[in-house]
């Protein structure tokens, strides 16, 4: 029993870092990107100077790295629970998203978007219920 | 149009099963202390199917790209919640999961969710 509640707590501990990750490295990624600027110029010479500012720049390293442990969370997570409970569980990411965003920056959510988040959260709510396991892998190990 | 995002859906799809099957055969990792994550990682980067995944994902990845380069983002990003649900039905075919009809409900309740999330 005791076991079976350390990894419940295990699980819920890396969707945390997935959806936090994701988000950080996709608004990271995002913010470097800008700071390149808009590719105008596809000329192989323009591309390289695009190519050594991107690879330069900060932000994208720190947004790449982000998305190192998102995935490497990910890969953890699904070597014990199944793919049909981390990938709609994952999702309460877009809903955080857009309540955070309602919350500090003071965005506008339109009614749709309210059903949206309202949908994602029963929905997560409904999966969370159910067994995050329902295969037995081949062996156990570490 | 609808090519490009049968090929971002299912390719995704495919990438996600494959990587969870690749896990999945590694078998639970019962420790995060860094250095057995570590160890984990090495054997994970060994397996044909993590990286059959990653190609896959990369292809679904540059699919949404070239998708959005010239698609409306109010199409292409909802439709790409369809993925849950395939994802669902590939992990009870082909990885064997158990999915309950509670877990079925929530699968689309929460494509229905991001679809209208992305849609405005």
């Amino acid at each position: 029993m005791r076991r079976e509640q350390k990894t419940r707590n295990r699980t819920y501990l890396l969707l945390a870092s997935m959806v936090s990750f994701s988000s950080l490295g996709n608004v990271l990624l995002s913010r470097g990107m800008k700071q390149v600027g808009e590719i105008v110029d596809f000329s192989p010479l323009a591309l390289i100077s695009v190519f050594s500012k991107t690879f330069t720049n900060a932000s994208v390293w720190l947004g790449i790295s982000s998305l190192l442990v998102f995935f490497v969370s990910y890969l953890l997570v699904l070597s014990w629970a199944d793919l049909s409970y981390v990938q709609p569980a994952s999702a309460i990411g877009y809903a955080m998203v857009a309540l955070l965003g309602y919350l500090l920056l003071g965005e506008s959510v339109s009614p749709m978007r309210w059903i949206g988040v309202v949908f994602i959260c029963g929905g997560v709510a409904l999966v969370g219920g159910t067994d995050a396991r329902t295969t037995r892998s081949s062996r156990e190990c570490e | 149009m609808i090519l490009f995002i049968a090929v971002v859906v299912f390719a995704g799809t495919a990438g996600d099963l494959s990587v969870s099957h690749a896990m999945k055969k590694i078998g639970h990792v019962e420790t995060l202390r860094p250095t057995s994550i570590w160890n984990v990682m090495l054997r994970a980067f060994r397996m044909g199917w993590l990286w059959i995944g990653i190609g896959l994902m990369a292809l679904s990845f540059f699919s949404l790209l070239a998708l959005l380069s010239w698609a409306d983002v109010s199409i292409v990003v909802p439709a790409t919640a369809l993925s849950y649900v395939t994802a669902a039905f590939g992990a009870k075919y082909l990885l064997r999961e158990k999915v309950a009809p509670l877990r079925w409900a929530g699968v689309f309740l929460v494509c229905a969710g991001v679809a209208l999330l992305s849609l405005s």
